[in-house]
């Protein structure tokens, strides 16, 4: 089926996310809509899948125009949508999952599994998927959650299938099969809008990408363009995320890490005998494919993961059990990964946000009372120290963009007397500028003497900040490399592979 | 949570349009349930049974508000503001009670075993009250402290189980209920511990000893007693341990990111623990007000149900110090007015109908910005649940 979409807008009281997007989407074509996080391609998606109705344009299918005004509608046409998150119910089996909302009946409004059953079979079959029908969502790894999703769509006769950032919950391995799979629905005739923002992707599977920019189509182009010049285009300007810094003046070694296990809750080893010092004046980055034991290495240093053996120490203190206030306490910086969850209370104002870790002691407190005059006072200066734009103190959190809430984080944990930073993420989910404020935070932090340790799946960040470099595979350090080591290498030794004339 | 959230975070004008619809709830029950308008619907049809339950719901009313506030039918001024001292006297255990139950609600916890929470601190309560001789005052203030204490240690194991169990504390607080209130019926029914020897076949404890009753403020005029001042005292140090202290921050952070405040050197288990002792606390100044504010002996029922009455208030007063000492002298009004409204032949349990609607009310928020067209929200907290389901999901697989 061919998908046309005719200048569509929508918007959001002055915010024009959809800015006259037109595109054509050809049966048996992969189609690549690339895109920065807020350049409204979700809201394109959602226009689509009538869960928004635009302001101005046409939907045409196979040259008919339809309008829809719920995804009923919508999947009724013959369109599919795997969501980000995924709409599946846990504690439901697969086949459950798959006719939820369109169940096969028999008399008296009983359902029919058995035809549920056949029909994940059927289309399994097809695609060579492995699923059996009868078990249940949450005991499926996060991939083949995915394929259920797939699978649910296809069960309705989708056509056109959109596929909103599939990948970013996948492991590399994953995220290959994925794009077999997506290869063939194409050759069956199945056209598909792939969303993403990772670049090499879309230079694996597209046959055509379009960019989006501030909810504008900036340009349609083949997947043979450059990965430089498609960033450009999806950022709007020559993207440059190196970092300008000086020479780092490392001194002795603050934190030390040594032989650290770490056990997760499938009794795995997430942190298998890993050992690093991080010195001060220097910046240590961990590099290495999402889910390596990154997140859980800088857990286990604040104290958030028990320790299994191996040693954490901290300007010669050991702090390998003791708990998060201890480590806090003792001068360690923590921006979370996740800062929604982690880092930020959403239902509090800034400047309570800026008090999490520091509720206590002054300037929030004195003794059991908070220290309104103080907190305000130092609040005030936090948010023009590190360009916080928010319309006032008392706006919650919640309320404010992406780049705003790291940088309250930011903010917050660099105004505390370091020994020293360790921030996971730092820049995910935050606007170009707000990348670039972080980024020079990070180096001050550094020049100022305080150790830092980044951990970072973006390979532009790690060597723009990194002085040196620890690749992270399986739980493992590859090895620890200057930041001239070639990108084909880095990618080599974040595979576990350690290439020949490298030295880790 | 969602849904707790938007609760507790109702606006005044939110509150008041449900008072509203509660009265007019009732209004609708007593005209269904009078008399007077069937017997003038047989003999003057449409317009004498409209006018039947017109009088009906102005009498039903004008009774609670001279049994609750004013009555105009007394003789002199100390008579007829006799309501509102008992409007105040039975506020006063409400009001502590909500305030216990909403500090609950700020830190995440749902406590429904309040009752249990004040039988166990009554039972220790009695003890000091019913068998230790003290001086004036003093008796009457350690009984009030071991009453809030007892209660305290009460809430602060549900806090325990929860922190190192999981358990969740629903359960742990409806089970406990029926310990300790089976406790406090055991010690009442043994001779050599709590039981009034001259009891008859109830068996129940001894009226508390004079020097550790609560003194009335007005003695010889009105019975309402020091509970009163007590329970205006607790909502103050409510106000200003949830609004203005660093306990109250840690506490209200943990309810609404538990996550973050780990992340901030918090720890949620002790929090928990601290909470359910604060709210049980609390609930502890309602059962000093039922133990030591009577001049009789009781038995089990003393409780009289106010740790789930405390719910109610919580629910209407937003989670906010003075929207709960609103919500409990409402509630208290209710119940000081009641016997009047029965005396003039409309039952009582109306009120109990209006308390319910308003909360209902309160507790179903889409309901009441449908009936009064209020701007809709963007997001449903049904839709908001879904999607931290999904979201949650997702994040942890």
């Amino acid at each position: 089926m061919e998908l046309e979409l005719q200048g569509m807008t929508k918007k959001f009281g002055s915010v024009v996310a959809n800015d006259n997007i037109s595109l054509i989407v050809r049966p048996g074509e992969i189609h690549s809509l690339l895109g920065e996080n807020g350049a409204g391609k979700s809201t394109l998606m959602n226009l689509l899948f009538g869960l928004y109705q635009p302001d101005e344009g046409r939907i045409l299918l196979d040259g008919k125009e339809v309008s829809f005004a719920g995804p009923s509608d919508a999947m009724a046409a013959g369109i599919g949508m795997v969501h980000q998150h995924f709409m599946l119910v846990p504690v439901f089996s697969v086949a459950e999952n798959v006719v939820l909302g369109n169940e096969p009946t028999s008399v008296l409004g009983v359902l029919d599994l058995a035809t549920a059953r056949e029909r994940v079979r059927e289309i399994s079959e097809r695609f060579g998927f492995d699923i059996d029908p009868d078990s249940l969502i949450e005991d499926l790894p996060v991939g083949t959650q995915q394929r259920v999703e797939i699978v649910k769509a296809l069960a309705r006769d989708a056509k056109v299938l959109i596929l909103d950032e599939p990948t970013a919950v996948l492991t590399p391995q994953e995220t290959d099969e994925f794009m077999e799979i997506m290869r063939q629905l194409a050759r069956e005739g199945t056209s598909i809008v792939f969303i993403t923002h990772k670049l090499r992707e879309v230079k694996a599977v597209a046959d055509v990408v379009t960019v989006i920019r501030g909810g504008k189509v900036i340009d349609s182009v083949s997947p043979e363009t450059t990965v430089g010049e498609l960033a450009s285009l999806m950022v709007g300007r020559d993207v440059d995320l190196r970092v300008t810094k000086a020479e780092a003046n490392s001194g002795e070694a603050v934190l030390q890490v040594r032989n650290l296990v770490v056990v997760g809750e499938r009794q795995q080893r997430v942190v298998d005998d890993v050992s690093f010092d991080v010195h001060a004046g220097e910046v240590l980055c961990i590099a290495g494919v999402e889910g390596n034991g990154q997140t859980a290495l800088a857990e286990t240093i604040l104290g958030l993961r028990t320790v299994t053996s191996g040693t954490i120490t901290l300007s010669g203190r050991d702090i390998t059990d003791s708990g998060v206030k201890d480590v806090l306490e003792a001068g360690v910086g923590y921006v979370p990964e996740d800062r929604r969850k982690d880092g930020l209370v959403g239902d509090f104002t800034i400047e309570e946000n800026f008090m999490l870790d520091g509720s206590f002691s002054a300037p929030y407190a004195k003794g059991l009372a908070i220290d309104f005059a103080g907190r305000h006072d130092h609040s005030q200066k936090l948010i023009e120290e590190f360009d916080i734009r928010t319309p006032s103190l008392t706006t919650l959190a919640k309320k404010l963009s992406g780049g705003n809430q790291q940088k309250v984080v930011v903010a917050r944990e660099l105004s505390r007397d370091l020994k020293l930073f360790v921030a996971a993420q730092p820049t995910r989910g935050v606007d170009v500028g707000s990348i670039e404020f972080i980024h020079e935070s990070i180096i001050k932090t550094r020049d100022s003497g305080i150790p830092v340790l980044i951990i970072s799946t973006e390979l532009d960040e790690v060597y723009g900040l990194a002085d040196r470099i620890a690749v992270m595979y399986r739980g493992k350090v590859m090895g620890i490399v200057p930041p001239t080591i070639s990108r084909e290498d880095m990618g080599q030794m974040m595979a576990g592979i350690i290439p020949a004339g490298v030295k880790a | 949570m969602t849904v707790l959230k938007e609760i507790l975070s109702t606006g005044a004008t939110k509150a008041f349009l449900s008072i509203l619809i509660g009265f007019l709830v009732g209004a609708v029950f007593m005209m269904i349930s009078s008399e007077q308008v069937g017997e003038a619907w047989q003999a003057g049809g449409l317009l004498g049974a409209f006018q039947a339950a017109l009088m009906t719901v102005a009498d039903g009313y004008g009774a609670l508000f001279r049994g609750s506030i004013f009555n105009t039918r007394a003789d002199d001024i100390v008579t007829a503001l006799r309501p509102l001292t008992e409007t105040f006297r039975l506020a006063g255990p409400l009001i502590a009670a909500g305030l216990g139950i909403s500090l609950g609600f700020r830190v995440g916890l749902f406590n429904i075993g309040g009752n249990g929470q004040m039988i166990f601190g009554i039972l220790w309560a009695t003890w000091i009250s019913t068998r230790v001789e003290m001086p004036l005052i003093l008796h009457m203030a350690v009984a009030v402290i071991v009453a809030i204490l007892g209660a305290s240690l009460w809430g602060a194991l549900v806090g325990f189980l929860k922190a190192t169990t999981g358990a969740h504390e629903v359960i742990l607080t409806i089970m406990l209920n029926y310990v300790a209130i089976s406790l406090f019926t055991w010690f009442i029914r043994s001779p050599n511990l709590l039981q009034n020897p001259d009891a008859g076949g109830t068996p129940k404890s001894d009226a508390p000893a004079l020097t550790a009753q609560l003194p009335a403020l007005f003695p010889g005029a009105y019975s309402l007693h020091l509970g009163f001042v007590f329970a205006i005292l607790a909502t103050v140090v409510y106000w200003w341990l949830m609004e203005r202290s660093a306990i109250g921050y840690r506490f209200r952070m943990v309810g609404h990111n538990p996550h973050a405040a780990r992340t901030a050197g918090i720890s949620v288990e002790r929090t928990y623990v601290w909470a359910m002792a604060a709210s049980a606390a609390f609930v502890g100044v309602a059962g000093a007000n039922q133990a030591l504010g009577t001049q009789l002996g009781y038995t089990e029922t003393v409780h009289s149900g106010i740790g789930f009455d405390g719910i109610t208030v919580a629910l209407l007063g937003g989670g906010n110090a003075w929207g709960v000492l609103f919500a409990g002298l409402l509630f208290g009004a209710f119940k000081a007015g009641g016997p009047q409204m029965q005396v003039i032949g409309i039952s009582p349990e109306v009120l109990g109908i209006v308390q319910g609607a308003i909360v209902l009310f309160i507790a179903a928020p889409p309901l009441v910005r449908a009936m009064f067209r209020l701007p809709a929200l963007s997001s449903t907290p049904t839709l908001d649940r879904v999607r931290a389901r999904l979201g949650r999901k997702d994040t942890a697989s």
